[in-house]
C-alpha cells in the first residue's frame, strides 16, 4: 500500500473510522456480555464483518439458534448486499485478486463511500477503492476487539445497549423513506410482519413474514416497478473507455 | 453461553460464509456484460426497505403494553431515533442519542 494511495484514502475513510469504532464497541460489549471475548469478536469482524448481521449474530449465539436459522436469518438480514453488489458490477471489474475482498468488504458503508467517492488525479482508482475497505475493514475489527475488552475491564452496566441494533435499523429506514419514491414496501414490510408477530408470536414469525413480503411484492409489482430504473447505473463508464 | 465453542465457531462460519454470499452473487451472476433479469432487478429495489422495516418490528418483539415499562421506553427511544435522524442526519448522533436515552430509560427511569 502506497502512501500515497494511503494518504487519499483515509481522509475519506473518517467518517467510517468514527461510526464502525463506536458500533463496533457497541458489539463487542454485547459479545462480551453473553459470555465470548475479544478473540470472538476478533474474529467474528474479521470473517463475518457486517454492522447488522453481526448485531444479530450475537442474537443467535445467546440464543443458540440452530444453523439453518442462523443462515437464513443471516440471509435476510444481509439480502440489501444484493443490490449493493449489482451496482459495483462495473467498478470492480479489473480489479485482479483485489476483487474478491471487495466483494467481501462491502458493507453500507463502504458501498455509500465507494459510490460516492473518486480517486484524486494521479491515484490509480483500484489501488484507492481497496485501501478504502481495507482500512473500513480494520476500524470495524478493532471497534468490536475495544468493546470486548472494556465490557471484561469495566464494570458497565449496559442493559440496553441492545438497543443500539433497533436504531440502526430505524436510521437505515429513515434513510430509505426518504430516498423512496414508494413507501408501499416499507408499510408492507412493517404490517406483514406485525401480522405474523400476532398470528405465529415471536419465535415463528420471521418466515412467513418474508414470504408473505415478497409475495406481496410480486403481486405490487405493476404498481412500483418503474422503467426508468432498471437499467444499472454506472457513473464511471469513464474509466472504461480508457 | 449456550453453545460449545465447536457449535459456536459453527454458527460463526455460517454467518461469514452466508454474508459473503450475498455480497458475492450479483458478481458470479451478472458480471459478464449482461444486464440482469429485470425481475430480478425489482426485487433488489423494492425488497431492501421491506426487509429493514421487518427487522424493525422484529427488534421490538418484546413489547408488552401491559405495564409501562415494557413499551414506553422503546416507543421514546425511536421516537428519539427518527427526530435526531429527520433534524441532524447523522447517523452516530442518532443511533447513540437513542441508544444512551433507551439505557437510562430502561436502567434508571423504569428500573425494577
Amino acid at each position: 500500500m502506497s502512501r500515497k494511495v494511503f494518504s487519499a484514502a483515509f481522509p475519506v475513510t473518517l467518517p467510517v473510522l468514527m461510526g464502525y469504532l463506536s458500533i463496533g464497541i457497541a458489539f463487542g460489549l454485547m459479545l462480551e456480555r453473553i459470555g465470548y471475548n475479544f478473540i470472538w469478536a476478533f474474529f467474528m469482524s474479521l470473517t463475518i464483518y457486517a454492522g447488522s448481521g453481526q448485531y444479530l449474530g450475537v442474537e443467535l449465539l445467546a440464543t443458540g439458534a440452530v444453523l439453518a436459522d442462523v443462515a437464513l436469518l443471516t440471509l435476510l438480514i444481509n439480502f440489501r448486499h444484493l443490490v449493493y453488489g449489482l451496482s459495483m458490477l462495473e467498478k470492480f471489474r479489473g480489479m485482479g485478486w483485489r476483487k474478491l475482498y471487495m466483494m467481501f468488504s462491502l458493507t453500507d458503508e463502504t458501498y455509500a463511500l465507494l459510490s460516492g467517492v473518486q480517486a484524486p488525479v494521479g491515484v490509480d482508482p483500484k489501488r484507492f477503492y481497496f485501501c478504502v475497505a481495507l482500512l473500513d475493514h480494520s476500524y470495524w475489527i478493532l471497534g468490536s476487539v475495544i468493546g470486548a475488552v472494556a465490557g471484561a475491564l469495566l464494570p458497565l452496566d449496559i442493559t440496553g445497549i441492545d438497543f443500539a441494533m433497533t436504531a440502526l435499523f430505524v436510521v437505515i429506514a429513515v434513510d430509505q423513506w426518504k430516498t423512496y419514491k414508494h413507501h408501499l414496501p416499507a408499510l408492507l414490510g412493517a404490517g406483514a410482519t406485525l401480522f405474523f408477530l400476532v398470528l405465529a408470536g415471536p419465535d415463528q414469525m420471521l418466515l412467513p413474514s418474508l414470504g408473505a413480503i415478497v409475495l406481496g411484492l410480486l403481486v405490487l409489482r405493476e404498481r412500483l416497478d418503474r422503467p426508468e430504473e432498471v437499467r444499472i447505473t454506472d457513473s464511471d463508464r469513464k474509466e472504461g473507455t480508457v | 453461553m449456550s453453545l460449545t465453542p465447536g457449535q459456536a465457531i459453527a454458527s460463526i462460519a455460517v454467518m461469514a460464509v452466508v454474508t459473503f454470499l450475498t455480497r458475492a452473487l450479483p458478481f458470479l451472476l451478472f458480471d459478464r456484460g449482461e444486464s440482469p433479469p429485470k425481475l430480478v432487478l425489482y426485487l433488489g429495489r423494492v425488497l431492501p426497505p421491506a426487509i429493514i422495516a421487518m427487522l424493525i418490528v422484529y427488534c421490538l418483539r418484546g413489547v408488552q403494553f401491559s405495564a409501562a415499562a415494557g413499551w414506553i421506553p422503546q416507543f421514546l427511544a425511536v421516537a428519539a431515533v427518527v427526530i435526531l435522524h429527520v433534524w441532524k442526519k447523522n447517523n452516530l448522533l442518532s443511533i447513540f442519542g437513542g441508544t444512551i436515552l433507551y439505557m437510562v430509560l430502561v436502567q434508571v427511569v423504569f428500573a425494577g
